[in-house]
């Protein structure tokens, strides 16, 4: 993904403030990489290249911490990040119906971000709350319950959060105004 | 420095602590139960209802956040203790409950018992949940202070007896600890039950000096969290385990391996750390003896596989969480090099009480091999779900039936899934199979780390033992090749069988494939991931052969062989509901006014089934998925 304005430097900087704080250390460099991505809430490829060149560690052994630990991500979060989850409790009662649903509306795949980087979606197992099945974490808060027209009410909500509506889904208003989901039906007013 | 002194700092311990706690019980207590899950349900909110209710009343109450209550099909939960009345358990709270409960019971003097789960100990006016079935089988021992103790106030742990086993332990030589929990036959509960006390002897044996105590709560199997609950209701509890631990067999620091994704835990164990240092309970001069150990958390990061002890001592190191062949055992050569005792929360949580009230003590609950509780997170299709904590060898069948209440809706039952990902599904058949490590790996399960889920007559054992393996194939860390590329072959063929493709054939290459993952792996994941395959080739073979043979999912949940159809008799032109449920606009309204399925753009969501009011009941699943002849006439 492309970095954006300003945020080579941040990068950077970040790195280094991290660096100076730490041994240095293999035995480090997990919880190096834990704080840095706290920070910048994912893993640029220039972070990854610049935590190497400060512990005197190969990038490629970097990289391989990154990608086989599922915390670490290397696509930046969107402006609302939404995690599904698939934990078994979720899966059996249709979790994978619901990621498939976001899937659809934002029109990414799981552990993508949309390119205006409006909206990240994840995988996650599992939550802790099997009993409230199949759930949703949007933004720290989490859902349960959620069905495919919820899917849409949830989207639409985040629409209305944004201050403007999504071109690609304006489209869809008006045919969830005749769904009996009450959070739908309000934002679909509130536009 | 007297061999009494530890005892004496106890006591004054104690006596604080129990100064404080009774102060607090003198007035009216709002529990809210604020474990991960409560939270997710509204608990926080529950609880800020609570505040501001209380704050307008001006009442002179307590509202405490505590850890799991156990109860989490009835989330959001908070227990209400009023001098005068025994303490009350509420369950399904919402604002206007908790208005209706300030007022009644907190401000005027009605306990609602309407509204109340029931209460905590036995009086004369309200039954408790020991008079449920429920309660008859559990026997609640390291979850005892789980839910009903503030877990950020030490003092709360410390007048329940806390830290009384180490206050004991210190005045008596190390090795009286270890033979205790040898005698006690104290297995690990991470899920293999290896004798503990032999492992921390061997550690001792090494004859080194640097050792090292490590916690193992890297829970990574979805749809467990009895770890999570337990650091997150109890954590003094694992800690004074651990301090024990290392006490025994002379370690100086230890580290509790917590999953990055239990930030809740992992604050809770922070605060508890912080506050035994403060104490004199951890830390140098332990007790002011000559015992010095620390304790520190490391976060893991979200790989499964570091469940298993050489991985996650290989990813403390700062390298990829790749497992080693053993020997040599971490007991002589684990972290750093060093030898190191490496348990399981529970293993670690069962260690005070046995300290306390000794090993014949322990060895009368549960089985004679399997002596203890099992303490399982239980899921799925139940009415009641939650934490529940039952003696060693309670069979499956009691902690379905009578401890979890039953199936939901009064659906067929027909398995169990135990253990996660590395378990096995076990039918009705097995279900009198007692809970403990020998038999259930016996019938083909584990014990595991004790997720237990409960599948119904809606869900496919195909579709499940395919979603263990597609779990087990990401995690696979790629060291041996039968555990890399067997389980991607597994995987494919089932994937396969799902759209209904495969022979006779492939069922026996899937069986050889998962015998050779099983018999070609080196760690416990590869080892044990066949297990969910195996288990249901055995014991569910009609359903792979319906899908094989007829192209048919008999529970109707494999997407490729089944289609949603709405039957015109039964459908009402009144009713626009399901329109407007989908998401991809495949149903339209017909001349007559009957609406139909246009399958080409039907993503089989589900969604318009849940939609279509009770009382029309009209959209079915058809599998294997042919339309009715008097409508394939119109199909496009």
């Amino acid at each position: 993904m492309q970095l954006m304005e300003g945020e080579k430097e941040q990068i950077i900087s970040c790195v280094d403030e991290v660096l100076s704080n730490s041994t240095k250390e293999k035995e480090d460099l997990i919880p190096i990489l834990q704080k840095v991505q706290a920070r910048l809430g994912y893993l640029p490829a220039l972070a990854m290249e610049k935590i190497a060149e400060g512990t005197d560690v190969p990038t490629v052994d970097v990289y391989g911490l990154a990608t086989f630990y599922n915390q670490f991500r290397l696509n930046p979060p969107g402006d609302h990040e939404v995690k599904v989850c698939l934990g078994t409790a979720c899966y059996m009662v249709g979790g994978d119906i619901t990621l498939e649903s976001f899937e659809r509306r934002m029109e990414i795949n799981e552990g993508e971000t949309t390119s205006d980087r409006r909206y990240s979606l994840e995988r996650v197992a599992c939550v802790g709350c099997c009993t409230m099945a199949p759930v949703v974490v949007v933004d720290d808060e989490v859902e349960g319950k959620v069905t495919p027209t919820r899917v849409d009410g949830i989207m639409l909500e985040l629409e209305g959060k944004n201050g403007k509506s999504g071109d690609n889904n304006s489209s869809n208003a008006g045919q969830n105004t005749g769904s009996k989901d009450d959070p739908t039906k309000e934002v679909g007013e509130q536009k | 420095m007297s061999e009494s002194d530890s005892q004496a700092i106890y006591e004054k311990l104690y006596e604080e602590a129990k100064k404080k706690i009774d102060a607090k019980e003198n007035k009216a207590q709002v529990l809210v139960g604020t474990a991960t899950c409560g939270v997710s349900a509204g608990a926080l909110k529950i609880k800020e209802d609570f505040e501001r209710e209380i704050k307008e009343k001006d009442l002179d109450v307590d509202v405490v956040e505590v850890g799991c209550i156990g109860h989490c099909y009835a989330e959001p939960l908070a227990v209400i203790a009023k001098p005068g009345h025994p303490a009350v358990c509420y369950g399904y709270l919402d604002d206007g409950l908790v208005h209706r409960l300030v007022e009644d019971f907190l401000a005027g003097d009605d306990p609602s018992y309407e509204y109340a789960l029931a209460a905590l100990e036995r009086n004369d006016v309200f039954p408790t949940f020991e008079d449920f079935p429920r309660g008859q089988y559990e026997h609640k021992l390291i979850l005892e202070n789980c839910g009903f103790i503030d877990v950020r106030d030490i003092n709360n742990y410390i007048a329940r007896d806390g830290y009384k086993a180490l206050s004991k332990a210190l005045e008596k030589e190390p090795s009286a600890v270890l033979e205790e929990v040898k005698a006690a036959n104290l297995r690990g509960r991470g899920g293999a039950g290896f004798p503990a006390g032999i492992k921390w002897e061997a550690c001792i044996k090494s004859g080194q000096d640097e050792k090292y105590v490590i916690c193992n709560a890297d829970e990574g199997d979805p749809g467990a969290f009895m770890d999570r609950s337990i650091l997150e209701s109890d954590p003094h509890l694992v800690i004074e385990g651990m301090i024990l631990c290392a006490y025994a067999i002379g370690a100086q620091k230890g580290y509790l391996y917590i999953r990055a994704e239990y930030p809740r835990a992992v604050g809770h164990v922070q605060e508890a750390l912080d506050q035994a240092r403060a104490k004199g309970l951890l830390g140098e001069s332990i007790m002011d003896t000559e015992f010095s150990f620390d304790l520190e958390i490391f976060q893991g990061s979200g790989a499964f596989v570091c469940g298993e002890a050489t991985a996650l001592v290989n990813s403390m190191e700062g390298n990829m969480g790749m497992p080693e062949s053993r020997p040599p055992r971490l007991a002589s050569q684990g972290f750093r090099g060093k030898p190191t005792v490496l348990n399981n929360v529970k293993t670690f949580a069962y260690v005070p009480y046995i300290i306390n009230r000794g090993a014949d003590w322990f060895k009368e609950i549960g089985t004679k091999d399997n002596p203890g509780t099992a303490v399982f997170s239980l899921v799925g299709k139940v009415n009641n779900t939650g934490l529940v904590e039952v003696p060693m060898g309670t069979t499956l069948r009691e902690l379905v039936f009578d401890v979890g209440d039953g199936l939901r809706d009064n659906k067929e039952f027909k398995a169990v899934q135990i253990g996660g990902p590395s378990g096995g599904c076990l039918p009705e058949s097995a279900l009198d199979v007692p809970i403990d490590f020998d038999s259930l790996h016996e019938a083909g399960a584990i014990m595991g780390s004790g997720g237990l889920v409960v599948l119904d007559e809606n869900d496919c054992m195909v579709s499940v033992s395919r979603y263990f393996l597609e779990f087990t194939q990401h995690e696979s860390c790629g060291k041996c090749t039968f555990c890399r590329l067997g389980t991607k072959h597994m995987l494919d063929i089932l994937n396969g069988i799902t759209r209904g493709k495969g022979d006779a054939e492939t069922l026996e290459l899937l069986k050889e494939l998962a015998e050779d993952v099983r018999d070609g792996s080196l760690c416990n994941l590869g080892k044990t991931a066949p297990n969910p395959v195996l288990t249901t080739l055995e014991y569910f073979m009609d359903e792979y052969k319906a899908h094989i043979e007829e192209g048919r999912c008999p529970a109707g949940v494999c997407r490729e062989l089944i289609l949603y159809y709405i039957e015109p008799p039964k459908c009402s032109k009144l009713c626009n509901v399901c329109v407007g449920s989908c998401p991809t606009e495949a149903i339209f309204t017909r001349d007559d006014g009957l609406k139909e399925i246009d399958q080409e753009k039907c993503v089989k969501c589900d969604n318009c089934l849940k939609a279509c009011p009770p009382e029309y009941n009209a959209i079915v699943k058809l599998s294997p998925p042919v339309l009715p002849p008097e409508k394939e006439k119109t199909a496009k």
